[in-house]
């Protein structure tokens, strides 16, 4: 068992829930300002730190709500999740 | 002149086969189901529910509340899920719809959309637990509790009726046949 604690439901079985990638990547408010590089940053290019690491998480099927969590990629660690309203926790490798 | 189309009512599960022991498996026919999301920090929305309903919303996640004509499930932070009898919703949609009128909500009838499975005997708790990786110990899933999770692949709201192993399932129609046949399937050992 992997347990993840969902910020509205509780402890809950990593079954239940699906992973989507970075989390706080902010939309750039002048899109038709940038470049073709600078809009292809946004859209593909995504961090792939060995460490902590901020995530978008849903848990897809208890209350279908989406949240953050910090992870460290190479312990596999779930360090702590918060909901969107919240602001990222500082943590350090 | 072409007669008119008439609906026809019709159960995934009708002619599906029964478990050999351990549990007893049925269909409830008898509830409608209507889903209800709103803003539960503002008063006039919590009020005006609980005048239809006549009873609080469910405001701690996984559980639910109940009157003799309607049960209440939490699903999120700013929904619910209302089980009324059966026909019932019709009235049950429009009651809110008045209440609510002018506010930021949203009411939806999904009665034919789910599908109420009623799992009771001594090994209600064995068997689902073959399936959803949800705690279903006593000790952690209380009457009146309710838990959505997943059963096999399917996506489940379950509902502890009674602690001595009554338990509804609700899941969408369209997987009711594979829970049903899952839980047949692991009711085999209890011949």
């Amino acid at each position: 068992m992997f347990l993840i604690n969902c910020p509205w439901c509780g402890q809950r079985e990593q079954a239940e829930f699906s992973c989507h990638g970075q989390a706080h990547i902010v939309r750039p408010k002048n899109p038709n300002d940038l470049s073709d590089e600078q809009w292809g940053d946004y859209v593909f290019f995504r961090d792939n730190p060995k460490g902590i690491h901020y995530e978008r998480w849903v848990h897809v099927h208890g209350c279908r709500r989406w949240f953050n969590a910090v992870r460290n990629t190479v312990t596999d660690e779930l360090l702590v999740t918060y909901k969107p309203s919240e602001s990222a926790p500082e943590l350090e490798n | 002149m072409a007669d008119a189309f008439q609906p026809v009512k019709y159960s995934p599960l009708s002619e599906l086969p029964l478990p050999a022991g351990g549990i007893e498996l049925s269909e409830r026919h008898d509830i409608g189901k209507v889903n209800v999301r709103g803003n539960p920090e503002d008063a006039a929305f919590t009020v005006a529910v609980e005048k239809v309903l006549g009873v609080e919303l469910p405001l701690v996640s996984n559980t639910t509340t109940s009157t003799e004509e309607y049960t209440v499930f939490w699903l999120g932070p700013n929904e619910w899920l209302i089980h009324c009898g059966e026909n019932k919703q019709t009235d049950l949609t429009v009651a809110l719809q008045e209440s609510l009128q002018g506010q930021h909500v949203a009411i939806t009838d999904v009665s034919d959309y789910y599908l109420v499975i009623r799992i009771t005997g001594a090994k209600a708790r064995e068997i689902l637990s073959k399936g959803t990786p949800f705690d279903v110990h006593t000790s952690v899933f209380k009457q009146g509790d309710c838990a959505q999770t997943c059963f096999g692949h399917a996506t489940i709201l379950l509902h502890c009726v009674d602690e001595n192993s009554v338990y509804d399932l609700q899941v969408r129609w369209s997987f009711a046949e594979y829970i049903w046949t899952y839980l047949v399937d692991g009711a085999l050992e209890y011949k």
